[in-house]
């Protein structure tokens, strides 16, 4: 019986020297055939959609601020800071995904302002993260690499729980900030982010500390918390929906493997999960061709759908499927969940799938 | 000292697109502009090895599959992260209907 070697998740450790030896490290990935023609047709961008949604956005995020104003100290209150703080704590995942990709608006200052005023909602350095986004993108999911693993193995699941409630990523990303600001970055951080941007991710963070600090002696000026309600705070309160749809793009799947139908995950959600979500629900399509941008994501699922896994029919059944492969996690750590492919697509490249830190596989 | 090789030709680049062209184990790409001028660079993206054939062409700009690094095509300029490095650029002429480049 072989002893399988526990992740490191370091991105300057063992399995950071692991990936890049075993070529897994900016690897070539696979890729569904999709004719030119029609890939250049879903690349196409447009300020379009991105304009309307960002108006309906900003509208609702003001007019539910003003609600929470108008009604504070009243039960009132409580439908406003829902909305709120989805929109603030939740919505801003996504606008900071697309528009950190450039694909939400065809023109490139609209991505620019939405991108660092979302980062800013966020608590996310938008230098830092930008770079660690591109290392997600280089190496999905490889152990030592990927700076934006959710749940590593063993699982964590008390941890998993309380992310829904901002907790930890709250007392994660102020922190790292702070430390930021004062010029200090991590070495998991210096491995992804060029020296010749590393000054400019300070910058970035400085600016954050000094608006939250701004509102801090606003709040205590006025001798009110409706300051931090509106800015800072809902990075508590309202993140529970980015957790809800964001976990399931990877949790349980493989990891170290260079196909994304392996380690990514697409589900079918609501209309309003899918505004607020901006279509990351397609998200293996999204990860095998980041050109797309978000409105025409479901029609790249169209498309490519017979070369992938069957989509998980609600965020629900998703949980449901993942919820037992977690629990197996615990005690054996390799296992995860390998999805069935239907008859029309292409298999899996087993060379490419078979390390041994991925043995176990549920089918 | 100038090496002109035959690329492509013309109408194998739509308007507004761009091609791969593979040549001494070298990879280029070809790219045909909004205003119907021809242009050259390296093939791979200075960020990391993804073929910028795959890319999306948007006036001057090609943009990476990838990670979606920009630069301008006709100048190599690379337009900010990911991609700090400029793209190399090639003298392109089309004669008799070819398009040539100078990979000298």
């Amino acid at each position: 019986m072989t002893t399988a070697k526990k992740r490191d998740y370091s991105l300057v450790g063992e399995s950071t020297r692991r990936a890049i030896e075993t070529g897994l490290a900016s690897a070539e990935w696979y890729h569904t055939d999709v004719a030119r023609k029609a890939m250049k047709e879903l690349m196409q961008r447009s300020d379009g959609p991105a304009i309307r949604d960002t108006i309906i956005w900003i509208v609702a995020i003001l007019g539910s601020a003003a609600g929470i104003v108008w009604f504070w100290g009243t039960w009132w209150v409580v439908p406003f800071l829902f909305v709120y703080g989805v929109l603030y704590g939740s919505s801003s995942d996504s606008r900071w995904h697309e528009c950190g990709h450039g694909t939400a608006f065809r023109t490139r200052w609209m991505n620019d302002v939405v991108y660092h005023i979302a980062s800013f909602m966020l608590m996310r350095n938008p230098v830092q993260w930008r770079w660690s986004h591109a290392r997600h993108h280089t190496d999905t999911i490889i152990v030592g690499r990927d700076a934006e693993i959710a749940v590593m193995r063993p699982p964590d699941l008390i941890k998993a729980g309380l992310a829904f409630t901002g907790i930890l990523d709250f007392r994660y990303s102020l922190p790292t900030l702070v430390r930021q600001a004062f010029g200090t970055l991590s070495d998991d951080e210096k491995s992804y982010i060029p020296e010749m941007e590393q000054p400019k991710a300070v910058t970035a963070a400085r600016w954050h500390i000094a608006v939250y600090v701004a509102t801090i002696a606003v709040a205590i000026a006025l001798r009110s918390w409706i300051p931090l309600v509106l800015i800072g705070l809902p990075r508590l309160y309202g993140t529970w929906h980015m957790v809800t749809t964001g976990l399931l793009q990877h949790i349980g799947l493989a990891d170290n493997v260079i196909d994304h139908r392996l380690n990514t995950r697409t589900v079918y959600m609501n209309p309003v999960s899918r505004f607020i979500y901006w279509n990351m629900n397609y998200h293996v399509e999204h990860h095998m061709f980041p050109m797309v941008p978000y409105h025409a994501l479901p029609k790249l699922h169209e498309l490519i759908k017979h070369d992938l896994p069957v989509a998980n029919p609600s965020m629900w059944h998703a949980y449901r499927e993942v919820w037992p492969v977690l629990l197996r996690q615990l005690k054996y750590e390799d296992y995860y969940l390998k999805r069935e492919l239907p008859p029309t697509a292409k298999p899996y490249r087993g060379e490419f799938h078979d390390l041994d830190i991925t043995a176990a596989a549920a089918e | 000292m100038a090496e002109w090789v035959e690329a492509c030709a013309v109408e194998d680049v739509d308007e507004e697109d761009v091609i791969r062209f593979d040549h001494g184990g070298r990879s280029f790409a070809i790219y045909r502009s909004p205003d119907d001028a021809f242009f050259a660079t390296d093939g791979f993206c200075t960020h990391e090895k993804a073929h910028l054939a795959d890319g999306l062409v948007m006036d001057d700009i090609i943009e990476c599959p990838k990670h979606n690094g920009r630069f301008n095509y006709k100048t190599g300029q690379a337009k900010g992260a990911p991609v700090c490095v400029n793209l190399k650029t090639y003298p392109v002429k089309v004669e008799a209907g070819k398009v040539m480049i100078d990979i000298g």
